[in-house]
């Protein structure tokens, strides 16, 4: 029941917002949908906390450890980004980058986004999961133009075709598995696209076909996770599009699609019995990593800049799962919640501050300090969370990941860190200046809202010194449920 | 050959021609034709598709010829017809790659799709396993249509005929998917299309063409010049 109201809640809120979207008060409509999203999912996780997996709608839909916390975690963001978009938004229109029709297909186009993600989360069925992801990337692809810039354009273009092309390569995968699953399950029932059917018979899969399927896989939602050398979609689609969306991108999209990578290992690998999968993943997340550091350096436009730093610890996400294993598991499982809150509150504080200083370009955004402490210390608070220092929760999953790959890879310890050291020497290097130094900054009509931001730092700061226990057990379940190592 | 049933020849020659089809589209030049060829494409799709409703007696197979026969076959042609006229695109310039270039490329897609497909095939008891090779090797086709092309419209076209291609392989391997996936995907693809439309035209009124080399400004490294004109407001 909850969870239907979940997903009902953000499609109602596009239909209303579909309509209304270009209202004075439509930002605020925006905002009590967001609201209800994140109230439906507290009583859901509340519900889960007590009564434990559910199992509703024939089975359609789900909710075991893996996915409570992440749903939770989606509509938290949704509200704290539909909160940081309100000032935000304001602002755009009367700079006049936005005219009242583009806001109302921000505003509906934005609801969408949040019913897919919810969807692609809550589903038990294969199928339906490749269904809302290619919704999620049609929904935001008008929302990367939104500006209509050539560039923006260019963005878009890009985003929708290889995120297309890779996703078509996904549905491949998806028929590989039904036609594996069917020979065993029967293609009476639908029951042979249920993740929780298909996990109960995994190991009787047929291995040649499950194989190839998870290349499939792999490289599909791959594509969405921005794993390279998948990834040229993504600076561009982050930096492009207005700042709400780069924060829901990279903070909620990304953890969605390596959601659905997860899913998809946990079946082949019982299937194949072989490190396969594994070594795929870490494969992966290695060249993401370092290829990202790398990256870094080469980066004038801010948003481009934390967008290559999705795309490391997209990488070194996938990197933790492939190493399986308990405590590996655990702290990827952490490291999606710290960065995902982390990543949108820099790009809250970024919104702010290029909106401030009128370019996104970093060599024109100089000391956010002297004009606004307040979004001067976000970025820079942010920056050192999301750099990994302590006491921040991005430490703690960091150093757990790294203590594990010391012990059960050596050979990538080393890879990892010189590529963290990298990545810490790009951004400080860059964000220092931005923060510090001359002011370049101006004030804006409407006051921004820093709430989100802060909210977001000291749930991280929160996570990197005490995890609560109920949220520790559902890592922990969820750990041996995608097992490995 | 008289070992085998009338409708599973006519099946074969569905996908023989299919294949064919493809081949035709790596070869044309003209858009409206492209499109046509599409068009085709998806009629070959909705008779395979009621053959094997007719000769399997699966109820839910008549359901997805109709979304074919609806979708593919007449929505989204006369879609994409009318924007080729609205947009005023016919040609497609030269491909990146010479077109027996690409015939040659896609002569060796094709062995390699039957080889990928080998293993599916050896494990498929459905009738019409023999095709999917065929799909997979559409797919690939369908995939170089899309690399070696410069016009948005091809590279659009491209990828329906990929869609098709993967609706005709989970066909012949599975007899379709489930039917609640089945419609999800047209959904899909139908706002897929609609959103394309609107994307047209955002690049046209931008451009003034749809030649996609205008989008190749976001290149890796400094080109403040792009990004920063952007971000220059009132």
């Amino acid at each position: 029941m909850e969870l239907l109201l979940l997903l009902a809640a953000p499609l109602t809120g596009a239909l209303l917002l579909g309509i209304w979207g270009a209202r004075a008060w439509a930002p605020e409509l925006n905002v009590v949908v967001s609201l209800a999203t994140f109230a439906t999912a507290c009583v859901l996780t509340a519900r889960v906390i007590g009564e434990g997996n559910l199992l509703v709608a024939h089975e359609q839909f789900f909710i075991d450890p893996f996915n409570v916390f992440l749903v939770t975690l989606t509509a938290f963001v949704g509200l704290t980004t539909s909160i940081f978009s309100r000032p935000y938004m304001r602002v755009e229109m009367n700079h006049g980058r936005l005219s009242a029709p583009r806001l109302r297909l921000y505003h509906a186009m934005y609801q969408l986004f949040m019913a897919t993600m919810l969807t692609a989360l809550t589903t038990n069925n294969m199928g339906l999961l490749w269904v809302a992801m290619e919704a999620a990337t049609l929904s935001t692809v008008l929302l990367v133009t939104l500006y209509r810039t050539p560039a923006s354009l260019e963005a878009g273009w890009k985003y929708f075709i290889l995120c297309g092309v890779g996703i078509a390569q996904a549905l491949f995968g998806t028929i590989l598995l039904y036609f594996a699953a069917e020979r065993l399950l029967g293609a009476e029932g639908v029951s042979a696209l249920l993740w929780t059917h298909l996990n109960s018979v995994k190991g009787h899969l047929e291995p040649a076909v499950l194989g190839l399927a998870f290349v499939f896989l792999l490289v599909g939602y791959g594509t969405k996770v921005g794993l390279a050398p998948l990834h040229n979609w993504l600076p561009d689609a982050h930096a492009e599009g207005p700042t709400p969306i780069s924060a829901v991108l990279s903070g909620l999209l990304l953890n969605v699609a390596i959601y659905a990578v997860v899913r998809c290992k946990v079946l082949v690998e019982g299937s194949l019995h072989s490190q396969l999968p594994s070594r795929m993943l870490m494969a992966f997340g290695l060249l993401s990593v370092v290829l990202a550091a790398f990256f870094l350096w080469r980066q004038r436009d801010v948003k481009r800049l934390f967008a290559y730093s999705s795309i490391e610890h997209m990488g070194i996400i996938t990197f933790a799962f492939g190493m399986g294993g308990a405590v590996a598991n655990f702290a990827a499982l952490l490291h999606m919640t710290v960065h995902s809150l982390t990543k949108s509150a820099i790009f809250f504080a970024v919104g702010h501050a290029a909106q401030k200083a009128g370019s996104q370009l970093m060599d024109n955004i100089r000391g956010l300090i002297t004009l606004s402490p307040t979004v001067g210390w976000g970025l820079m608070m942010g920056s050192l969370a999301i750099l990994g220092m302590p006491p921040f929760g991005v430490f703690a999953s960091e150093f757990l990941i790294l203590t594990t790959a010391m012990r059960e890879q050596p050979w990538a310890t080393p890879i990892l860190l010189t590529a963290l050291g990298v990545a810490f020497a790009a951004i400080f290097g860059r964000v220092q200046p931005m923060v510090f130094g001359e002011t370049s900054a101006r004030r804006l009509p409407h006051s921004p809202a820093l709430l989100p931001v802060f909210a977001h730092l000291a749930l991280v700061l929160m996570l990197g010194l005490y995890v609560p226990p109920y949220l520790a057990d559902w890592y922990r379940a969820a750990a041996r449920l995608i097992g490995g190592g | 050959m008289s070992g085998v049933p009338l409708d599973l020849q006519l099946l074969n020659l569905c996908a023989a021609l299919l294949l064919l089809l493809s081949f035709a589209m790596l070869a044309q030049r003209r858009i409206v034709n492209l499109v046509n060829l599409l068009a085709l494409q998806g009629a070959l799709l909705l008779i395979a598709t009621l053959l094997l409703a007719w000769r399997t007696g699966q109820h839910h197979l008549y359901v997805s010829a109709a979304l074919t026969l609806a979708l593919k076959v007449t929505f989204l042609p006369w879609l994409l017809h009318r924007l080729i006229r609205r947009l005023e695109v016919y040609w497609d310039t030269e491909p990146l790659l010479n077109i027996s270039g690409t015939m040659l490329v896609g002569l060796l897609v094709v062995v390699f799709a039957f080889g990928l497909a080998q293993p599916i095939s050896a494990l498929a008891s459905t009738a019409t396993r023999s095709s999917i090779g065929i799909a997979v090797a559409v797919v690939l086709l369908s995939f170089i249509t899309m690399i070696t092309r410069r016009k948005a419209m091809s590279q659009v076209v491209g990828f329906l005929s990929m869609e098709n291609g993967l609706f005709f392989g989970a066909m012949s391997a599975t007899y379709g998917m489930p039917m609640i996936v089945e419609l999800g995907v047209a959904l899909d693809v139908l706002v897929a299309v609609l959103v394309l439309g609107i994307f047209f035209f955002q690049i046209r009124e931008q451009f003034d063409s749809l030649d996609l080399h205008h989008l190749e400004s976001l290149k890796e490294g400094p080109t403040p010049q792009l990004s920063g004109s952007s971000q220059e407001d009132g």
